[in-house]
């Protein structure tokens, strides 16, 4: 009678589900994608582009203006493969924070992390490799991810879960003395690059060129495939180190690998498209809530769901006050900064 | 069989030693409870004995090699450990903390397969959990809590089970439960288990051999009638005792002297 409870069921995490789970929430990026590629103050036909792009679908009419052919090719595309792209790694990057602190409200923007990046991406910047990818940018970025989580880790890695002050505490105090610190470059440097600095202390996904999308997705891809390796392992952590350890996890090792492909990916996003907060905070904790939280359908859940996000959160920004637009961080920020609260409210009344 | 040898370990955090020039061996079959005052080592002889921990004299030796030099999966393969509760935060469910049981077993990137379902199935079949298997651990009361990491312990399938303090939040029910449980495992499956406790009676009821430990070293190490003399109950927890032998077992029994009346 008992035995049927353990053929692998609904409820156990199997590779079909995984694969099953993935292909639904491709589906559902791809369909916000589609919505969002013919949303904005040019009205195009989507008969005509899709001709555009399948000449050979006879029964479809209409052929785009050049102006047309431009505004989707290279300023819509782009930016929701961006968006898609940071969506993924901000999501992918809060899921290994927060099962490395036990800490459900950690994430790459609340923990600081992301204005660390941010300040070695200006850094870089400054020194002389504006703009390019060179691996000046890339690579100050993930310098200033490296230092955020080094303060992060040293100062608040080691408070038990319940403690949830001192992380949100050293978050913010990051936080601070970051973007204080990218303000003050731009402003000493140009002064008609302050508008650009505030937009990306809020996120601009604007600046999506072929490099920008090409690191971003290198980073991304190679970074979730190392994560997913230890995907097991990430669940062992979450009910405690020692635990982990016991269960035959090499935790040094372990953590180490998993917080520098975390920063790489972050970096990588921070460096495309600025300080973006909350994805990382509000996406894993909606797909714990659907399918529970092993990190083995957790990941490529919170991957899928995170670019679809951010795809949303994207169309929105430059729709809502068209045809001026607003920092995609904004919408992230009204929509995450409550969620986070209620989630703090619900962790303070659970502590004893 | 030696599961384990222990040679002249020693081991401290900061000056003074914890614990000091211990020797003894684990043969395979035993139970053994390990007893001692607040602060003579216990947990830390548990950490080492796991290899978590790293000694700075002598060693732990499991099939010959120093444990804290294996690698953590090849541990994890032979001894098990059950913590003193459950600290993890996100709900897994009873089966999902069993199931984890069975991670030294299996590589990256592989699920769980026909076998490791079947160990699974088996272990909570013994810890009487099955009906546990679909409730999130935190909602469980601390007895069934308790079984759900036993389970998860046998699912690693050890050689050798490790417990610290695992009665210590539980009712007399459930020490028994927990105990006779141990108890069968160790019995009937030929489980090795060493089992860290403050709770005198029950280790003297249930353990084949109690090993005394004072302040970092060896006070006594033997069978529970000669472990368990008021002598050395005084002598290590500094307070006067009686002890009279169980109606049914013959074990020693010790009560506090309580010379307020």
């Amino acid at each position: 009678m008992g035995a049927f409870l353990f053929q692998p069921s609904s409820l156990t995490v199997t590779p079909s589900r995984v694969v099953k789970l993935s292909l639904l929430l491709c589906l559902l990026l791809f369909t916000v994608a589609f919505v969002s590629l013919f949303t904005g103050t040019a009205d195009i036909s989507v008969r005509a582009t899709l001709r555009e792009f399948f000449p050979w679908a006879s029964f479809l009419s209409g052929t785009l203006t050049e102006a047309e052919t431009s505004i989707i090719m290279s300023v819509r595309l782009p930016r929701i493969l961006l968006a898609a792209l940071v969506g993924a790694s901000l999501s992918v990057a809060g899921v290994v924070f927060q099962a490395l602190l036990r800490n459900p409200l950690a994430d790459p923007y609340i923990l600081g992390i992301s204005a660390g990046s941010a300040v070695g991406a200006v850094l870089g910047i400054l020194f002389g490799t504006a703009g390019t990818w060179g691996l000046g940018m890339p690579g100050m970025a993930f310098l200033g991810a490296l230092t955020a989580i080094l303060i992060v880790f040293g100062i608040a890695g080691r408070t038990k879960h319940k403690e949830n002050n001192t992380l949100l505490l050293t978050g913010v105090m990051v936080n601070a003395f970051f973007n204080a610190f990218i303000l003050f470059v731009f402003t000493i440097s140009d002064h008609a690059q302050l508008q650009r600095a505030l937009n990306w202390i809020m996120g601009d996904l604007s600046l999506a060129d072929e490099q920008a999308l090409f690191y971003t997705s290198v980073f991304l891809l190679l970074g979730t495939v190392f994560i997913y390796t230890y995907a097991r392992s990430l669940n062992l952590l979450v009910t405690g180190e020692e635990t982990a350890q016991q269960l035959g996890v090499s935790v040094g090792k372990t953590k180490i690998g998993l917080l520098t492909a975390a920063a790489l990916i972050t970096a990588a996003a921070v460096a495309a498209s600025g300080t973006i907060g909350f994805v990382g905070l509000i996406i894993p904790h909606i797909i714990r809530l659907l399918v529970g939280p092993d990190h083995r359908i957790l990941l490529p859940a919170a991957f899928f769901l995170g670019g679809t996000f951010l795809i949303g959160a994207d169309t929105l920004a430059r729709s809502l006050v068209a045809p001026a637009e607003l920092p995609v961080g904004v919408i992230t920020a009204l929509c995450g900064a409550p969620y986070f609260l209620l989630l703090l409210r619900r962790s303070l009344r659970s502590s004893p | 069989m030696n599961i384990m040898q222990v040679n002249n370990l020693g081991f401290r955090y900061g000056e003074p030693w914890v614990l000091w020039n211990l020797n003894f061996i684990i043969h395979g079959g035993e139970f053994i409870g390990v007893l001692g005052p607040n602060g003579s080592g216990k947990s830390t002889l548990l950490r080492l004995l796991d290899g978590i921990l790293t000694p700075q004299e002598g060693q732990a030796l499991l099939d010959g090699s120093p444990v804290h030099t294996m690698k953590r999966r090849e541990v994890a393969r032979r001894i098990a450990v059950v913590p003193q509760n459950y600290t993890g935060i996100f709900s897994f469910s009873a089966r999902e903390i069993v199931l984890m049981g069975r991670s030294p077993h299996l590589r990256n990137w592989s699920f769980e397969e026909e076998h490791d379902y079947a160990v699974v199935q088996r272990v909570m079949e013994q810890t009487h959990t099955l009906a546990l298997a679909a409730r999130p651990l935190e909602q469980l009361s601390g007895g069934e809590r308790q079984r759900v990491l036993i389970a998860r312990a046998l699912a690693q399938e050890p050689q050798l089970l490790l417990l610290d303090e695992p009665t210590a939040f539980l009712d007399i029910r459930h020490q028994v439960d927990i105990l006779s449980l141990l108890k069968s495992l160790n019995k009937n499956e030929g489980l090795t288990v060493v089992a860290v406790t403050h709770d005198i009676n029950l280790a003297s009821l249930y353990c084949d051999r109690i090993i005394l430990l004072d302040r970092g070293i060896i006070h006594d190490d033997g069978v529970p009638e000669a472990v368990l003399t008021a002598r050395n109950i005084e002598a290590v927890y500094g307070t006067p005792v009686l002890t009279s032998r169980h109606e049914l077992t013959g074990r020693p029994v010790v009560a506090p002297r309580a010379e307020i009346w």
